[in-house]
């Protein structure tokens, strides 16, 4: 198996873009990469895109070839990928395996959603399709509702604490300021969180993650050749990938996803590494319990020690771990399918040294998690700083 | 009349729990409602959920009642509901019961309408196949979800529940020893084709109507067994409002305790096929092996079911199943206020 | 959502049929075909089996932003039931407010009206859970 590099990153603001469709989010991005990463269109030999619902959210399926077309790459070999909110992560997986096979040399993985297209009620129903449609949703499981079934039940069995799940929101809020693609660039404090207008019991409106438009790109290559291209390389260390149940109550444990942890596990069992070792991590905080969850299951707490390690600001910004220096999908945006490709970016950011007031000082390493509906997929990729 | 023995193998009411007063909804209209409430002789009546209707009454009291007969689904050889509020104008109340309590497919079923007698006919549908030999067991079952039009007399009584009763031959916890019925074309209540609420005669619901085929019903079956009001330790008369059984009950020469336990609408409001039902269904609760039960259904169009009907020494036995009493069932309140009435009725008219 | 895809799971969704693995009698709720505890052993050897309807809360949220067909509801309350049978279900609590539930009460299985395809459309009924009494 060859080892893999990104050498190119681009991504769209993230937001409600009323001026974008879902073509344009795929070939803005998709471009800048492309430009960052200094290769020609000749030189990409295939092409992934990872998007959760094109098909219920503009009517649109089969989009790849679609943004290859009108990204000057008719001829490319182009997919779409869907594993739901972790489509993105997934896509990208499958490009990192396109490369370290040898079939490949330039892969470019792309990300892209418009979740604005549709009104947010019928947004969010899509959403919930993620989860187990004929046995939650029909019963009246929103999406939201599902994760606020894990969150009373974390609360319950670890004691974990609103106030607790409200400081993710208030930390990413923090980094999202920090980050100029972000959707929301602004601190809130605690109390706008633990004041918010109830969604699902416990979590309130500042608990979720908003539904936004986005698209992101990176240009994948084997890392012999990696330093004959302009952009700064970063490695590519890891992939991980797991899967659960489908319906949240049939999981072994409702606060715990155990895709998160099969696919953390795997990811680094991949690359010798530990949590330990790890300065910084993207992972797919939708919910502010969910991030909770996410330290504790890939292993960077131990379980129940999620919501106290948040409280302690052992998540914040160059503390033990960086958590979401990009402001996550709460600040920074939730485009669903690009997501797991928003955070492959920030960590490219990051090991480039280029992220400004929201460097993490000295990264080496650092980890991205991208969940798919409510647990039932996850996918965990492990970079490292360029050392030729 | 009949070749086996029918009667009462298991029966079971259902309620809703929200309820409004009448003295709510006079409010909204400028009426004095708390008198157009004693007017009635109804202090409050039962309000569906809006995730209820005939289908899930009718199947949480077919339920109950099975459980309560110690019945399986494929014990069932027949379900009749009766109601004027079929969540279907096309399509059976009746087969869905039926796929809820597994008795699909080995049976026939059929809806019945007749304004608030349905459920009583769904019963002699039933004592006849019984007592034919052609089934088993079947189950009838009269259940509502009646609607007034806004600012309606109606409007005032017009509620939700339902009855199940297993007739069978076996096992019985009442035998029922008689049936007859009187029948009539009288325009006193309507509801035509697609209309939302139904339309009614006003005063002439009463005399021509109600009290005619009632009086005229209860006076044929007591001639034809040769028995006396007295010889009965309960009777049940279709409830329209709380006013009506009384005045009917005291003119055929029954007391006040002889419907007092059977006389439900003071509380829950007027079920219409629900109504008889239920209040037979009350009375079963309580009554003692070798009472004897007079009932008179009433559904407008117009006509009248009697069944005369004995407790068993089986009456006792069934009380031990955990099966909540209708007593139990009505209990259990949530007051509305109109707007929410309104919401849960679908009176207000909402984007789309 | 489109009528046989509704009608075909009918007796799912009205009694709870359900399948047991015949080697390690563990149940599950919907049907499966394979047990995912005992693999290819269970293939061809899971047998029906209706679950009681009986069941305990395990946790449970108060939604505020409803599914469409639940609108009229709202808020209302989602609960993730353990079954008597051990298999868990997620369902609405029915006859119950919301400060009244508790972690561990006692429930049962109630028909109710899930949603509708439209005014002039297929009505849906399945289950919901109510305190017992």
């Amino acid at each position: 198996m060859r080892e893999v590099a990104i050498i190119g990153i681009g991504e769209t603001k993230i937001g409600e873009l009323w001026d974008l469709s879902l073509r344009d989010l795929g070939i803005h991005a998709g471009l800048e990469a492309i430009q960052d990463a200094g290769v020609t269109g000749d030189e990409i030999e295939k092409l992934y895109i990872g998007n959760m619902s094109a098909g219920r959210l503009i009517n649109q399926e089969h989009i790849a070839p679609m943004i290859a077309d009108y990204a000057g790459l008719e001829g490319t070999p182009a997919v779409r990928i869907e594993s739901g909110g972790a489509s993105g992560g997934m896509a990208l997986a499958e490009g990192f395996m396109a490369v370290a096979s040898g079939m490949n040399d330039i892969v470019v993985v792309g990300g892209a959603e418009k979740m604005t297209d549709v009104g947010d009620v019928e947004a969010k129903d899509i959403l919930s399709s993620t989860g187990d449609r004929e046995w939650e949703s029909v019963f009246g499981a929103t999406f939201d509702s599902l994760y606020a079934l894990m969150a009373k039940h974390h609360m319950d069995v670890y004691g974990t604490t609103r106030e607790q799940l409200a400081q993710v929101a208030v930390k990413n809020h923090y980094n999202g300021a920090r980050n100029p693609n972000a959707q929301f660039q602004r601190e809130i404090p605690l109390k706008m969180v633990l004041n918010s207008p109830a969604v699902s019991t416990p979590l309130g409106m500042f608990d979720c993650a908003p539904l936004s438009d986005g698209g992101a790109a990176v240009v994948l290559c084997p890392v012999e050749i990696a330093e004959s291209y302009s952009g700064k390389p970063v490695r590519m260390m890891g992939v991980g990938m797991g899967s659960d149940h489908m319906a949240v109550h049939d999981r072994q444990s409702i606060d715990t996803m155990k895709a998160t942890n099969l696919a953390a596990r795997r990811a680094l069992d991949m690359t010798g590494l530990e949590c330990s070792n790890m300065d910084f991590a993207e992972v797919h905080d939708n919910y502010t319990i969910s991030e909770i969850m996410a330290i504790e299951d890939i292993g960077f707490f131990n379980k129940g020690d999620g919501g106290p390690a948040t409280q302690r600001g052992d998540t914040a910004l160059n503390s033990k771990i960086s958590v979401n220096p990009s402001g996550g999908l709460k600040a920074k945006g939730q485009p669903v399918g690009a997501v797991g490709i928003n955070q492959a970016v920030e960590a490219v950011i990051q090991l480039r040294d280029k992220a400004g007031d929201r460097q993490v000082d000295d990264a080496e390493y650092g980890l991205t998690h991208n969940v798919g509906g409510t647990g039932g997929s996850a996918v965990v990729h492990i970079f490292g700083r360029w050392s030729p | 009349m009949k070749e086996k023995k029918v009667g009462i193998r298991g029966y079971a009411g259902y309620v809703p729990r929200y309820r409004i007063k009448p003295e709510e909804i006079g409010a909204v209209w400028g009426k004095d409602g708390k008198m157009m409430g004693a007017a009635l002789g109804v202090k409050s009546k039962s309000v569906p959920s809006p995730d209820e209707d005939v289908v899930t009454i009718s199947t949480e009291a077919a339920r109950w009642a099975m459980i309560r007969a110690g019945l399986t689904g494929d014990n069932i050889g027949a379900i009749y509901v009766g109601s004027e509020s079929h969540p279907y104008a096309v399509k059976p109340t009746s087969t869905m019961v039926g796929a809820a309590i597994g008795a699909t497919p080995d049976m026939t079923a059929a809806d019945y309408e007749f304004a608030c007698k349905a459920g009583t006919a769904a019963f002699q549908t039933c004592m006849g196949l019984v007592g034919s030999g052609m089934i088993e067991n079947g189950l009838a079952i009269g259940s509502d979800t009646s609607q007034g039009a806004p600012g309606d007399a109606l409007e005032y009584s017009a509620s939700a529940g339902g009855a199940a009763f297993i007739i069978g031959s076996d096992d019985l916890l009442a035998e029922i020893l008689y049936t007859t019925s009187i029948t009539t074309d009288t325009p006193d209540f309507w509801r035509r084709e697609g209309q939302a609420y139904p339309s009614h005669g006003g005063r002439f619901t009463g005399q021509p109507a109600y009290f005619k085929h009632i009086m005229g019903c209860t006076g044929k079956m007591l001639d034809e067994l040769d028995m006396e009001p007295s010889d009965f330790q309960h009777a049940v008369f279709h409830q329209p409002n709380g006013k009506f059984p009384m005045k009917a009950a005291k003119k055929l020469g029954f007391t006040k305790e002889q419907i007092s336990t059977g006389l439900l609408v003071t509380r829950i409001g007027n079920t219409y096929s629900g109504a008889v039902p239920l209040g037979l269904a009350a009375v079963l609760d309580v009554a003692e092996p070798g009472d004897d039960i007079l009932v008179t259904s009433y559904g407008s169009g117009a006509g009248s079911d009697g069944f005369y009907i004995k407790a068993t020494d089986g009456i006792t036995q069934v009380r031990e199943s955990g099966v909540p009493t209708i007593e139990e069932v009505i209990k259990d309140v949530k007051y509305l206020s109109y707007a929410q009435y309104a919401k849960f009725r679908g009176k207000i008219k909402r984007g789309g | 959502m489109s009528i046989p895809r509704f009608w075909r799971e009918i007796r799912q969704r009205y009694k709870g049929i359900g399948t047991e693995c015949g080697v390690c009698n563990r149940v599950y709720f919907p049907p499966r075909e394979v047990c995912p505890d005992c693999g290819r052993d269970s293939l061809g050897d899971m047998k029906e089996r209706e679950i009681s309807g009986k069941g305990k809360v395990l946790t449970f949220t108060e939604v505020h932003e409803p599914m469409p067909d639940f609108e009229i509801l709202s808020p209302y309350i989602m609960a993730i039931v353990e079954m008597d049978e051990g298999v868990r279900m997620t369902g609405q609590l029915v006859g119950v407010e919301f400060d009244e539930v508790k972690n561990g009460m006692e429930v049962e299985a109630v028909l109710r009206k899930l949603g509708e395809e439209s005014p002039s459309g297929i009505i849906y009924y399945g289950y919901k859970f109510r305190p017992c009494r």
